[in-house]
């Protein structure tokens, strides 16, 4: 969005830097129950970005200042390694990261049944291990996912996916260059199974028409993330039972 | 156990799948009803209970429930009650006046401290979800000796099995005495080698808890590491 660049975002046939289409988000895998300390865990990997994710709870809520008589909290911490861009970054929380924790736990409140544990708390841990623009649609969609599989009771699986604009095409799912030298980006997150809006942002400038055009296709994105999404959870299960079904040990 | 077999293999849902139509079944466990349609709220298995249809978890924590044994460990010692753990999502408080003994006020570390295991019957747990817990009840008590395991307490119910057959098949091959909190922690008591093939045996059924003759395996694998005990569902009740 800052910086002016040389660099050819978009083609005349509409092929961008790494060889996707405008309409196409980069390739996901996600792996449910990665970690066997935390109650549920998630990595993902979206393009070059990679993100870890472990949740805790619900547990008893410390500060106790926090608690909530009435429901449960989600406590996010949301964090880049040092290593995860290519200059380092100075570790430990700054004014970026508070947002992203912010918004990644209000967007999971909407989700979950919180009113079933009052007083408790439950602990988000998003780790960013490689960033590559996106990565608060990544940590979002990694931390739900992460969230079903600790056995938490919620509405929907979460997706979330970015749209935006760079050398005045609207572009789903931007990558970093697109991201640093283009005109615009909007994050996205939804609840699938009734197309509510969880999470909305817009970073730079778009007319009505082309943000109307970008949430359209980040809709479309985020139903397809969110089966991919739901197909790592079903995964997980399947594979325990394939296991059980081939050793007695 | 046959007639659970002899069902299709339960389909796996996510939060968010959708069950059924509103019109046909009623909303049943961990589902939620929204614009005419059941969806589950939790991981797990789909199942039908009666007319409704709803989700068997697949994991989470263990929500205590009025009525339920439960093993806790105590965390604190105050001058008229005891903290437990007893692994759910808060602390319970145990009162003086519901353990068996006549405690005097500020004298409550001579009885239980800090670290001790015991047996445990919920009492209630109110809408705040503040849970008390009794020691009053035949069979309660302080736990000592023996080895304590922990699984996860949604296994909990294939280690009882139909009727207890699992338990007591376990009881009477191994000759130990063991007893299972609905909370997934499980006191076994009994000879060092015994105590090992029951622990050991029960890890399996955890590991195993959605396959099939999950009895007749666990009853193979104990007269393997046990070939002095007698088969199994006959003979001395123990405990």
């Amino acid at each position: 969005m800052s910086g002016h660049t040389d660099m050819v975002l978009v083609n005349d046939e509409g092929i961008r830097i790494d060889g996707r289409r405008v309409d196409e988000k980069r390739p996901i895998r996600i792996e449910a129950g990665v970690l066997k300390n935390a109650d549920g865990s998630c990595y993902l990997e979206i393009g070059k970005n990679k993100v870890l994710c472990a949740v805790y709870g619900p547990r008893e809520c410390r500060p106790r200042h926090l608690q909530d008589p009435t429901k449960a909290i989600i406590q996010c911490k949301y964090n880049m390694q040092a290593y995860s861009v290519n200059d380092r970054k100075r570790p430990g929380t700054d004014r970026r990261s508070v947002e992203i924790s912010k918004l990644i736990a209000e967007a999971l409140s909407s989700v979950v049944q919180l009113e079933l544990y009052p007083r408790a708390s439950i602990d988000v841990y998003v780790e960013i291990l490689q960033a590559n623009a996106g990565t608060r649609c990544a940590g979002l969609t990694a931390a739900s996912v992460a969230l079903a599989d600790a056995g938490i009771p919620m509405r929907d699986v979460v997706p979330a996916i970015a749209c935006g604009k760079a050398d005045g095409n609207v572009l789903l799912d931007l990558n970093k260059e697109e991201d640093n030298y283009g005109q615009a980006d909007v994050p996205l997150a939804i609840v699938p199974s009734t197309d509510e809006i969880v999470l909305l942002q817009m970073d730079g400038n778009m007319t009505r028409e082309e943000f109307e055009h970008g949430l359209d296709m980040a809709f479309k994105a985020a139903h397809e993330v969110n089966e991919i999404q739901k197909d790592a959870l079903r995964r997980r299960y399947t594979e325990i039972s394939k296991k059980e079904g081939d050793s007695d040990e | 156990m046959e007639k659970r077999n002899a069902r299709r293999t339960r389909e796996i849902v996510v939060p968010g799948d959708v069950l059924g139509d509103s019109e046909e079944y009623r909303t049943g466990e961990n589902a939620y009803e929204s614009d005419g349609k059941i969806r589950a709220l939790m991981m797990g298995l789909k199942t039908y209970t009666g007319d409704a249809v709803g989700v068997i978890p697949m994991g989470g924590c263990y929500m205590p429930v009025t009525g339920d044994t439960v093993i806790g460990i105590i965390t604190d010692v105050g001058p008229s009650n005891w903290m437990l753990d007893i692994n759910a999502p808060y602390p319970a408080p145990l009162h003086v006046s519901e353990v068996p003994w006549k405690v005097e006020f500020g004298d409550t570390s001579r009885f239980l401290t800090v670290g001790d295991v015991v047996l445990l019957k919920v009492l209630m747990v109110d809408e705040a979800k503040k849970i008390s817990v009794t020691m009053k009840d035949s069979g309660l008590r302080k736990i000592e000796g023996g080895q304590l395991i922990e699984i996860a307490h949604s296994k909990i119910s294939r280690v009882i099995g139909k009727s207890g057959s699992m338990i007591q098949m376990l009881k009477n091959m191994t000759d130990c005495r063991i007893f299972v909190g609905q909370n997934g922690r499980i006191w076994i008591d009994g000879d060092d080698e015994n105590v090992e093939v029951a622990a050991e045996a029960v890890r399996i059924i955890e590991a195993e808890a959605r396959s099939a003759n999950l009895t007749d395996r666990v009853r193979e694998y104990i007269e393997k590491k046990l070939p002095q005990s007698e088969g199994g569902d006959d003979e001395e009740e123990s405990e």
